[in-house]
């Protein structure tokens, strides 16, 4: 299987592990072999280990290691946040964001449209029976 | 920023005056320790080497240390700073160490964005490819070196504005130390 998703300059990787964890950021430029430089709009521009980034199918277009201006121009260019938020991995994030964010209540909600739910598809199945 | 474990100190220092010299020449000197005690002992002990002065007879004049400018208030606290810590640097460092055999000269090149961060990356490498301690190392020149005048292909190799590799493992390790677990219920998927 050929290689999809590769370490350029423009690539934009979500954080994995570390102080960052589930931040956007935009490879700006590597490093060394194990290490890149990455930013994002609202962040110091910093070097991170390649173990820390999961690549995403996102890429900008930018030059090696652009000014931020030019870095917010290209993400708005691209489209990044409205990529990420529509694309399956992205969704999934915010849900799982969604879920961990709930309050009793929401749970509460959630159990009777789950209960109305499973109701539904019953009667549905004892009519096809 | 990563934690660097070896800190560059600036230290200055004389021979005490005497009668016959009633001002000394003054030395200063860059070195990479741990810590500002062994940064002291490190500068008599190269001083010792070069003039005919000892800790005895001579007296410290200064000792700083070299850090990177996050904040603007740094600035009035430490007189050597990094800089540029996000842009890319290839550095050269010269070395003398010492091995099982004998001692040998060396000169290594590293890409890092701080000089800290390219001597701790020499250190390290010096000890996993040569078995060579820290103390058996002395660092006689670090430079930044431009791309042109690189010597090393493995440095090299990352000149290029139009750089693309794949990721070929995928590290699969949970987000934080404390969801570790012995057991996993499936196993790990490692394509990128």
């Amino acid at each position: 299987m050929p290689f999809k998703r590769y370490v350029e300059i423009g690539r934009v990787a979500l954080v994995n592990y570390g102080k960052d964890y589930g931040r956007l950021v935009v490879i700006v430029d590597v490093i060394d072999q194990n290490r890149a430089l990455v930013d994002a709009p609202d962040m110091v521009r910093t070097q991170m280990n390649f173990k820390r980034l999961s690549l995403t199918d996102i890429t900008i277009d930018i030059k090696r290691v652009p000014k931020k201006k030019t870095l917010i121009a290209a993400m708005e260019a691209a489209d990044v946040k409205n990529k990420w938020e529509n694309s399956s991995w992205g969704r999934k994030l915010i849900v799982q964001k969604r879920r961990a964010s709930l309050n009793d209540f929401d749970r509460f909600k959630i159990m009777l449209a789950k209960i109305k739910n499973l109701l539904g598809i019953r009667t549905c199945y004892t009519e096809v029976i | 920023m990563v934690t660097c474990k070896f800190h560059q100190y600036q230290v200055v220092g004389r021979a005490l005056p005497s009668e016959t010299e009633e001002h000394p020449k003054i030395y200063r000197m860059k070195l990479w320790s741990t810590n500002e005690v062994r940064a002291k002992s490190k500068f008599w002990y190269f001083l010792r080497k070069l003039k005919k002065v000892k800790k005895s007879n001579g007296q410290m004049l200064a000792i700083n240390e070299a850090c990177i400018i996050l904040k603007l208030e740094l600035i009035i606290l430490s007189l050597i700073f990094e800089k540029n810590p996000t842009k890319i640097k290839n550095y050269g460092i010269w070395l003398r160490y010492q091995s099982r055999t004998g001692y040998h000269n060396m000169y290594k090149e590293f890409r890092d964005t701080t000089l800290n961060g390219a001597v701790e990356q020499m250190y390290t490498e010096m000890a996993s490819r040569h078995r060579v301690r820290h103390h058996c190392i002395q660092i006689i020149k670090t430079a930044t070196i431009p791309a042109k005048l690189c010597k090393r292909e493995s440095t090299k190799q990352f000149h290029n504005s139009k750089i693309k590799f794949p990721l070929v493992f995928k590290v699969v390790r949970p987000p934080s130390r404390k969801l570790k677990t012995t057991y996993k219920a499936s196993r790990p998927n490692l394509f990128m």
